[in-house]
């Protein structure tokens, strides 16, 4: 590993098999507890459903029957995409929620006061509040492992190199290729997904080729940090607070009475 | 939220407000939210309310002081000390771990609404308390005004930097209405902390809080209308479900209370029961913008609607750039 290199994950869905190697090692290497009772969600194979507190890595079932091709399925390993320009970080209070030296986000579970303010600021819905612990809790990219110089425990697990682990730009040209290959093979749905440092969250640290449309798989099709419109909302604060105070002034203009 | 299955595939038409695009198909994940629900509970919108009174109740003290009517005065700057006395353990109540309350205040952060404000509630309700203690107790005058003047000038930030909180979030019923919700929360501040004066003061002094009764639920009632009609269809949650009962009856209390207030002028018992009706109003609001948010992030419509016309209107004006 380079230091100061930002790493992240390219997770090309279109090798995805589906068999939640990368959801069971997240939970062995990082000791992830059960997320709920054992449950089936009627949801194809997926009984996982969501990222959450204690879920890391979700991998998403879509059965789509389509007219001219017949049945087409699509699977889908999803994680934190550790943004670069991260709602969650740039909300947390207490500053528990930090930016690692692989350019990854983290709680930092000794400092979380499980405030709870990361979770709907998160356009991706990732990070949740463990409720028997109260603290919140999301993908670490695993950061021990990390410092280590070992890739992390889903990527490590992937049999089919789906998920892919790596230096961001590395992967970024790995996926441009990638995504060439597959429309030259006349898979013309192949794109990427938050790979471009243009959009709403300053592009991500972990990025996906998809085959069809974000949404299909449960993610937002254009993501945007909320802090971005900070100044807005800030001034709108300040003027609604000189309106009040306008207001408390006006009301003594006419006395006592 | 009618539709009881919107698997992939089941296309379904859904308008965009200001969209210029044609409607917007909208497609899912089983039709499961694509962000999460909030995690914070009742405390949270009881905190905006004893908040919002305690912020605006002092600002009312340092007016009533500065124009010399001292009865008001100390009636607002008590209820400003017991309404910030109450939101600290109602903010704090709230964490996963309330022990770690102080974690709060180990940063200053302006990207962050909550490191701010705490940071405004920690300096305005032990200000407003001192304020409210050196009054009635007679004790240490000068620094009691100097709380004074320092919990009335942070009041208004404690009564609105929470519109600004819930807004810097990615739900949308929260997010896109930011303009407008700190003028609600702020009008819904200045009425209570009138109604909440107008109850505690004889009503020869209360001329001033019977006016901010009013000047606050026509802010509150004005803001709430251009919210509501600036985010079109993003602003369903206001008008159905819980949310949308809690905001008719912030509506027709806030008024009515307010009306009452007006008409009742001196006579006590017609404002005070004005007043309760405002008092309840302001809970309502906050009760309504805080529900109206979990409503929000529950359909995963109000998160891909907006954001495909957005992709739509960028890629048409690729194809077909406007000339400037």
């Amino acid at each position: 590993m380079t230091a100061g290199a930002r790493m992240g994950f390219f997770t090309d869905t279109s090798v995805c098999i589906g068999c939640k190697a990368c959801e069971v090692a997240c939970k062995e290497w990082n000791l992830v507890p059960q997320d709920g009772p054992l449950s089936l969600s009627a949801n194809s194979y997926d009984n996982t459903v969501a990222l959450g507190a204690s879920t890391w890595r979700h991998v998403a079932f879509v059965e789509q029957q389509r007219d001219d091709q017949g049945l087409r399925w699509l699977m889908s390993s999803d994680v934190c995409k550790h943004c670069s320009s991260a709602a969650c970080l740039e909300v947390c209070p207490t500053g528990a929620l930090f930016r690692t030296e692989f350019g990854t986000v983290v709680v930092q579970p000794d400092i979380c006061n499980g405030c709870g303010y990361c979770v709907p600021a998160c356009p991706f819905g990732v990070i949740d509040r463990r409720e028997d612990d109260g603290r919140a809790f999301k993908c670490t990219l695993c950061y021990d492992r990390l410092k280590d110089g070992m890739e992390p425990a889903c990527a490590h697990a992937c049999p089919t190199d789906s998920i892919q682990f790596g230096q961001l730009e590395e992967l970024r040209e790995r996926a441009q290729r990638r995504v060439a290959t597959l429309h030259e093979a006349g898979v013309a749905e192949a794109r990427l997904y938050l790979e471009d440092e243009a959009d709403g969250i300053g592009g991500a640290g972990a990025f996906f080729l998809l085959l069809d449309e974000p949404e299909v798989y449960g993610l937002p099709p254009d993501p945007v940090s909320t802090t971005r419109d900070l100044p807005t909302l800030w001034r709108a604060a300040a003027l609604a607070a000189g309106t009040l105070a306008a207001a408390v002034a006006v009301a003594f203009a006419g006395g006592r009475r | 939220m009618s539709a009881p299955d919107r698997r992939d595939g089941d296309r379904r038409g859904t308008r965009v407000r200001g969209s210029v695009v044609p409607e917007a198909e909208f497609r899912s994940y089983y039709g499961r939210p694509i962000l999460k629900p909030p995690v914070w509970t009742w405390e949270v919108p009881w905190y905006f309310f004893a908040g919002g009174l305690a912020g605006a109740s002092a600002s009312l003290g340092l007016g009533a002081r500065l124009a010399g009517n001292h009865p008001l005065a100390r009636n607002a700057f008590t209820a400003a000390g017991a309404a910030g006395t109450v939101a600290v353990p109602l903010l704090a109540s709230d964490l996963g771990r309330p022990e770690r309350f102080l974690y709060m205040l180990r940063m200053f952060k302006v990207t962050s609404p909550l490191s701010v404000g705490s940071w405004i509630l920690a300096t305005m309700a032990p200000a407003a308390v001192g304020a409210a203690a050196s009054d009635r107790l007679g004790v240490l005058p000068r620094l009691g005004r100097a709380a004074e003047v320092a919990a009335g000038l942070l009041g208004p930030a404690l009564a609105t930097y929470t519109g600004t909180l819930v807004a810097d979030t990615a739900v949308p019923a929260w997010h896109e209405a930011g303009r407008e919700l700190p003028f609600v929360f702020a009008g819904s501040a200045a009425a209570s902390a009138g109604a909440a004066a107008v109850l505690s003061t004889p009503a020869a002094d209360a001329g001033p809080a019977r006016r901010l009764v009013v000047a606050g639920a026509l802010l509150e009632l004005g803001a709430a209308g251009a919210m509501e009609r600036r985010l079109g269809e993003l602003g369903e949650p206001y008008r159905q479900g819980p949310a949308g009962r809690l905001a008719r009856a912030a509506k027709a209390c806030t008024a009515a209370g307010a009306g009452l207030v007006a008409a009742a002028g001196r006579r006590r018992a017609l404002a005070a029961a004005g007043a309760a009706l405002v008092l309840a109003g302001s809970a309502c609001e906050r009760w309504a913008v805080y529900k109206a948010g979990f409503q929000s992030a529950a359909d995963p419509k109000y998160v891909v609607g907006p954001q495909r016309a957005r992709l739509a209107a960028r890629q048409a004006e690729q194809d077909d750039p406007v000339e400037p």
